[in-house]
């Protein structure tokens, strides 16, 4: 367990000498979601209606913008063939990394989103569920991008093509995150939603570290 | 003295290119082994083969008269590759408490401190690695060498950039460690600072 704390203060600290890296894809996710209400107008029933689904794919996108990055430095100046042949498990290791990773691109946007869901005229309640269905759902955006970004590890235009492989894999997750969002507008009971979310979370904490490190170990050989 | 690490008939292939094949060896307590060979002989694979970073064909490894199993084999084993493994903006102090955090080892300041200036980088602890040198960023390395307990030290190249004060230092460290029981798998194109050890041609 002190492995994984480790893991998640050396990556906060990463991020913290170098602070661009984190800072251009909260700026992302802000400008994404703004641009929608200057585009589309100043209609407010119209924004009320795509906020949940405009909200949320912002936030899809930009964690898949943080995602290449999740293990590509460290692959690349051999850390992560020390993290391979440390005394401590290596899926402990990556999920260190995999919580560090939601707390610099995932919590951020949580707490941003309250904020920018004022331009889409959403009202008190509304936006607290818009919060907690990214509470429970940006870890799993993170879970499972880690291992579209385990399998690309080292592959030429890695980008695009995780994007490709991960953007499918989040649909679940959108589709219950949003349809919370839209349920709560329309007055109906939003439970449903976020159980089969947190289900969701539940099953991806326990598979994805596993998957990951498995996907890890093919791209170190 | 009884073999703590025992090497049996192991093969790689790179695509259909057979690197080797039928390497056997064994390493008692205080002993060293000198892998040698052209460029692309593939000692390099050897030594990943070694350590378990990738599968091998055929043949088997054993540490301690047991098949090396990961938990075990890695609490005893330091292996220093080709790359730098240091991060370049973190400090030499931090890259080594941070790995030693990684590996589940409580490491002092004093004693990562220590051992800084034992390879010569006093007065370098507290910059970013970025604005090292080549050799100097090595040298946040092989300061691992000092703050990690391991039994079996695999290193690729280690001499690599390495100005020839170091080099013998490093022989040094090599030297205390074969002292005290250790054993060293080498790969290395020049003549090293040490007692002559065991020879294995690629």
């Amino acid at each position: 367990m002190n492995a994984l704390l480790a893991t998640v203060r050396r990556d906060l600290l990463l991020a913290l000498r170098r602070k661009s890296e984190v800072l251009t894809t909260l700026f992302f996710f802000v400008i994404v979601a703004s641009l929608f209400p200057l585009g589309v107008g100043p209609e407010s029933a119209l924004l009320k209606k795509i906020a949940p689904g405009v909200l949320w794919v912002a936030a899809l996108l930009s964690t898949l913008l943080g995602l290449p990055r999740l293990f590509a430095a460290d692959h690349l100046d051999g850390t992560l063939e020390q993290m391979a042949l440390s005394p401590s498990p290596l899926a402990l290791l990556i999920a260190g990394k995999i919580l560090a990773h939601w707390l610099l691109c995932g919590l951020p946007l949580v707490l941003l989103a309250p904020l920018l869901g004022l331009q889409f005229a959403l009202e008190g309640q509304t936006l607290f569920i818009l919060s907690l269905s990214l509470l429970l759902g940006t870890p799993l955006l993170s879970l499972i991008g880690a291992m579209g970004a385990a399998l690309t590890l080292g592959v030429r235009g890695g980008g695009v093509l995780l994007a490709l492989l991960v953007l499918p894999l989040y649909i679940p997750t959108l589709i219950f995150g949003a349809g919370a969002v839209e349920a709560q507008s329309a007055g109906l009971g939003v439970e449903g939603h976020l159980s089969l979310l947190a289900a969701l979370l539940a099953l991806a904490v326990f598979f994805a570290p596993w998957a990951t490190t498995a996907a890890l170990r093919i791209a170190l050989e | 003295m009884p073999a703590m690490l025992k090497v049996s008939r192991l093969a790689c292939s790179r695509g259909d290119r057979q690197l080797f094949a039928d390497v056997s060896f064994s390493l008692a307590a205080g002993e060293w082994l000198h892998v040698q060979g052209e460029n692309g002989a593939g000692k390099t694979s050897l030594l990943r083969l070694l350590v378990g970073l990738s599968p091998a064909d055929a043949g088997e490894i054993y540490w301690r008269g047991v098949a090396a199993s990961e938990a075990d084999f890695h609490r005893d084993l330091l292996y220093l590759g080709h790359h730098a493994a240091v991060k370049d903006d973190l400090t030499p102090l931090e890259n080594l408490c941070l790995s030693a955090a990684l590996d589940g080892i409580h490491l002092h300041e004093e004693a990562a401190l220590a051992a800084l200036v034992r390879l010569g980088l006093r007065g370098r602890e507290a910059l970013p690695v970025r604005v090292l040198s080549a050799g100097q960023k090595r040298r946040v390395l092989l300061a691992r060498l000092l703050t990690r307990p391991a039994a079996l030290w695999v290193l690729d190249e280690a001499f690599n950039a390495l100005d020839s004060g170091a080099v013998q230092l490093l022989g040094e460290l090599l030297g205390e460690h074969l002292a005290k029981g250790g054993l060293a798998v080498l790969t290395s194109h020049q003549p090293l600072p040490l007692p002559a050890g065991k020879r294995l041609m690629l």
